[in-house]
């Protein structure tokens, strides 16, 4: 069996899907992405699906289920390069991907989920600064 | 109506529903759908196969060139003798599944086609016929 590489550039996991995916190459990516997630701390996912010709409805639940191991194990995941047709078969389809962040392409996707994460690092750091005001006596 | 020659998948792994997707691109490239027809009519044939897989327990699909003098366009046969759909409407119901899929396989089929028929009896199988169309 095939299997999708995980790439880690930086603080992100890039996966980038170059082969028509039987499903259970599909599952067994959502198994190493997990894997690796836990096993390198990283607080990002790419998934790349410019070189897909489809989306049907088993990759599109895989991609929401991988979305939302990733979500529990502190990791935002992007999918990007959506080609127009794949978005048009996909909304007609019934399927709207919720709970999945997109973008365009790799750079913007990795744009995203700086921000998310100076969002959330920010927010905790305001946090921070705010307690000692309220607990002090 | 005329049909060229058919070509013929046994479905019966996950690499044969790979195998489908393939076949109906390149038919579907070989009659001239535009890219986003031949993108849906791909996405229905691949769910599709996966329920002859995974619900009639493997099967068949043809694929056959048409023409009804006006247009051509695609027909694409997919047939199994599994144990057939007891309740037709509710399997046509969008998010409806008994297999821990997402219920949008058939339903959503349906609509990335012109045609769609369905022949099923319980116990018997089940055989859809899908067909698209140049514009």
């Amino acid at each position: 069996m095939e299997r999708v590489p995980v790439l880690k550039i930086g603080d992100i996991l890039l996966v980038s899907i170059q082969i028509d995916m039987e499903d259970q190459v599909a599952l067994q990516l959502q198994e190493d992405l997990a894997d690796r997630i836990v096993a390198t701390g990283c607080h990002g996912v790419i998934i790349d699906i410019s070189a897909l010709d489809i989306v049907d409805s088993f990759v599109g639940r895989t991609l929401a289920t991988i979305a939302s191991i990733s979500r529990v194990l502190d990791a935002e995941t992007v999918v990007v390069g959506m080609r127009p047709a794949v978005a048009i078969t996909l909304v007609e389809l019934g399927l709207s991907l919720p709970g999945i962040r997109t973008a365009l392409n790799v750079d913007l996707g990795m744009e995203l989920l700086a921000a998310a994460r100076a969002e959330a690092e920010g927010g905790a750091g305001h946090e921070d600064t705010d307690e000692p005001a309220v607990t002090a006596p | 109506m005329t049909g060229g020659a058919a070509e013929r998948v046994a479905v019966a792994t996950d690499q044969d529903v790979v195998r489908v997707r393939q076949l109906v691109r390149t038919v579907a490239v070989a009659v001239k759908l535009s890219l986003v027809d031949q993108t849906k009519l791909v996405t229905a044939a691949s769910e599709l196969a996966r329920n002859t897989l995974v619900y009639g327990g493997g099967g068949t699909v043809e694929v056959t060139r048409v023409d009804n003098g006006r247009r051509s366009g695609i027909r694409i046969v997919f047939a199994d003798k599994g144990p057939g759909i007891p309740d037709l409407d509710l399997a046509l119901t969008d998010g409806y599944t008994t297999g821990g899929g997402l219920g949008l396989g058939l339903s959503g089929a349906r609509r990335l086609v012109d045609e769609f028929d369905i022949e099923t009896a319980v116990g018997e199988g089940t055989t859809i016929s899908v067909t698209k169309w140049c514009r």
